[in-house]
């Protein structure tokens, strides 16, 4: 257990899972790479999935070596730090997000720019700024236990989410779920983020093999781009994170139509002919 | 504080003991800060490396091919003219140059490919600077017949495109990476990003002794053979210790194969020579340890060279093998503990030793291997200043002499 005695996780996540399955469906998590198209593009972006019917979103903060990302986030990211957009900067426009919207924002980065900006720090500046939640795609579970436990702001109120991937083993994947809050975030199949033609056949046994380890929501990521997908996910998952497509689409047809794309992938998700 | 300063994930064994627990490791740095795919991956290679280390056929079948594939021992050689010309001595160079493919990047690739062997991998990956890592893969790759992929950078695949044509007559694909500085960084991203897709077929036949445990531990234990010999060699031909053991230090590799046998005995010193590039306060160099500070990069907690937001900031130096902006994890815990003390060396000094070294010895070095020549012909006298001294001749110039020719204007100028 990474948790300090006592530690409150966020709960708004959580929430925002039980709403959804509640109703029988399951959350849409789209992933906005900050400063991606533009400092105010990745802002109206947030604001366009809050109204597509986003129940958590994904704010990437960009970093110059993205090694468990795909072409496409790693374009995005170069371009959002050749616009000057830094971890700070990502912080103040999640704020202002904030200010407007209460969905639920988890950051979404690598260790280092963390790390530089200082591990305590940054946990009290993203709790500050609105973060109900923190993935670090190169922190596995377990491979730092003191590092994750620096990484929970001292006022409480943040999650800790954790990857599984289909390589990880029975017995490690009831440690990563007994660790985590929130959400656990599956891995679709192994790889780099982006968009892919097909899922993979043993997904939906896969993930019902994590449901007998834990009560947590389980959202599945990693190469869903088409409202088939999305709808095929939403049966298996609790949640459908959708990241490369969505900046494809933003950067071929702009952020309004991004977030007809969303609408339409909850529609898809939700039963709905499109 | 850095992540890592409160953990020793796995733990130390007692002096003397097998690993019970791998150490992870080395002081604060090393660890394994990589995405979760590939942590069934690492724990498999780390029980199958500790299995090997206790199997006396491996370790047999890796020493016959060392000597008959490879050319081990190799010669140590008394370099006179070289102490002529530095001023001090004397001096010695464990020619690593004479081994198979012209470099030591072949004592890891032989010992991971009998690794991959054992695990049932038949396809192999790897990133290159230089290319020599990239050759010594695909020399290991045609030896063992499995199919082998070398990420490379595009920058680099210009100024080392010799030995991507010597990649290719061995029968191996060498992939061009175009993203962020085009060089040794960028390709390691590249052979990351596909080992995460294909890790359930495919070894990872990391160059350095850098990346995710076990990688850090599994390199250097491979390259120790240089020290291991040297000192040996040494010993026989002058009943003595080293006063110091030189090399250079990209990823650290070579340095930490021929500090390794001498890291119990404090009187040898160990000196790393980093690229200063065109300068430390040039912004445009590769002396991680020497200008850097801690920070995560391909797996493991060391200094790297970063900005002020955290961002790997681009390397240089004229030498493509040292042009990375981070190094091995156990080189960031002997800078801190002052174990091993780390120098740079510019460009100019590095392509003025090259020349030097080839006119004294009638032996072209590397451009890596050049920065640690240049060491020993300049700040060696004052700092050193006694032998006998051990440099790393990590490896031959050869691919190195149309770059050189073309930075000289060589061409133009008949």
């Amino acid at each position: 257990m990474i948790r300090p005695d006592g530690y409150r996780p966020s709960g708004r996540i959580a929430e925002a899972f039980r709403a959804r399955r509640a109703r029988g469906e399951a959350a849409l998590v789209p992933y906005v790479c900050a400063g991606f198209p533009s400092r105010e593009g990745s802002l109206a972006l947030l604001e366009e999935a809050a109204r597509a019917g986003a129940d958590v979103i994904e704010l990437g903060i960009p970093f110059s070596d993205p090694l468990a990302d795909g072409p496409t986030i790693q374009r995005a990211s170069f371009e959002a730090l050749e616009g000057g957009m830094t971890v700070r900067g990502a912080l103040g426009v999640l704020a202002e997000f904030r200010a407007r919207s209460p969905v639920p924002v988890v950051l979404f980065t690598y260790l280092n720019p963390v790390h530089r900006f200082g591990v305590e720090t940054f946990a009290d500046a993203a709790r500050e700024a609105g973060a109900d939640g923190l993935l670090l795609t190169d922190l596995p579970a377990g491979a730092d236990p003191a590092l994750e436990a620096r990484l929970l702001p001292a006022a409480g109120g943040m999650d800790l989410i954790r990857l599984l991937a289909p390589t990880t083993t029975p017995e490690r994947a009831a440690e990563v779920a007994d660790g985590g809050t929130g959400f656990l975030y599956y891995i679709s199949r192994t790889g780099v983020t982006g968009a892919r033609e097909e899922l993979r056949s043993g997904l939906e046994r896969e993930v019902g093999a994590l449901r007998e380890l834990t009560d947590l929501p389980i959202a599945v990521g990693f190469g869903i781009s088409t409202r088939g997908q999305a709808a095929t996910v939403a049966r298996i998952a609790d949640g459908v994170v959708v990241g490369s497509a969505l900046i494809d689409v933003s950067r071929r047809d702009g952020v309004e139509e991004a977030g007809r794309f969303l609408a339409s992938l909850r529609g898809a998700m939700d039963g709905v002919a499109g | 504080m850095t992540p890592g300063e409160e953990t020793q994930a796995g733990g130390r064994g007692a002096p003397g003991t097998v690993d019970a627990e791998p150490a992870r490791r080395f002081g604060a740095f090393g660890g394994r800060y990589v995405p979760e795919t590939l942590i069934r991956a690492l724990d498999e290679l780390e029980a199958e490396y500790a299995m090997a280390r206790r199997d006396p056929g491996f370790a047999a079948e890796l020493s016959a091919l060392l000597r008959d594939f490879v050319g081990r021992p190799t010669p140590l050689w008394r370099a006179e003219r070289l102490e002529e010309a530095a001023g001090w001595g004397p001096i010695y160079l464990k020619r690593e140059d004479l081994s198979h493919t012209g470099a030591h990047k072949i004592n890891n690739t032989i010992g991971q490919a009998l690794l991959a062997r054992r695990m049932g991998k038949r396809r192999i990956i790897a990133e290159t600077g230089a290319g020599q890592h990239g050759v010594a893969t695909a020399t290991a790759c045609a030896l063992f017949d499995m199919e082998c992929v070398v990420y490379m950078g595009a920058e680099d695949v210009e100024r080392q495109a010799l030995n991507v044509f010597r990649m290719e007559l061995l029968g191996a694909e060498v992939r061009s990476v175009d993203a962020g500085t085009r060089t040794l960084k960028d390709a390691t991203n590249e052979a990351i990003r596909d080992w995460v897709t294909s890790v359930e077929t495919t070894h990872y036949i990391i160059g350095s002794v850098v990346g995710p445990a076990p990688f850090p531990r599994i390199v250097r234990d491979f390259q120790a053979v240089i020290g291991r010999e040297a000192r040996a060699q040494l010993d026989a031909l002058e009943g003595t210790l080293p006063a110091a053991v030189i090399a250079c230090v990209g990823g650290g590799s070579n340095a930490m194969g021929i500090f390794h046998a001498f890291v119990g005995d404090e009187e040898v010193r160990l000196i790393g020579v980093e690229a200063a590039g065109e300068g430390l306060g040039s912004g445009l160099h590769s002396a991680s340890l020497t200008a850097g500070r801690p920070g995560v990069l391909h797996g493991s907690l060391s200094y790297l060279l970063q900005d002020a937001d955290g961002q790997v900031a681009p390397a240089h130096s004229v030498s493509a093998g040292l042009d990375y902006p981070g190094v091995g994890p156990e080189h960031s815990f002997f800078r801190d503990t002052g174990r091993a003390e780390y120098v740079a060396v510019g460009d100019g000094d590095a392509l003025a030793a090259f020349h030097r070294l080839a006119e004294l010895e009638g032996i072209i070095p590397a451009l890596e291997t050049a920065h640690a020549v240049a060491y020993i012909l300049g700040e060696g006298r004052t700092s050193v200043g006694r032998g006998p001294a051990v440099l790393c001749l990590s490896g031959r110039g050869d691919k190195d002499v149309s770059h050189v020719a073309r930075l000289e204007g060589w061409g133009s100028a008949r």
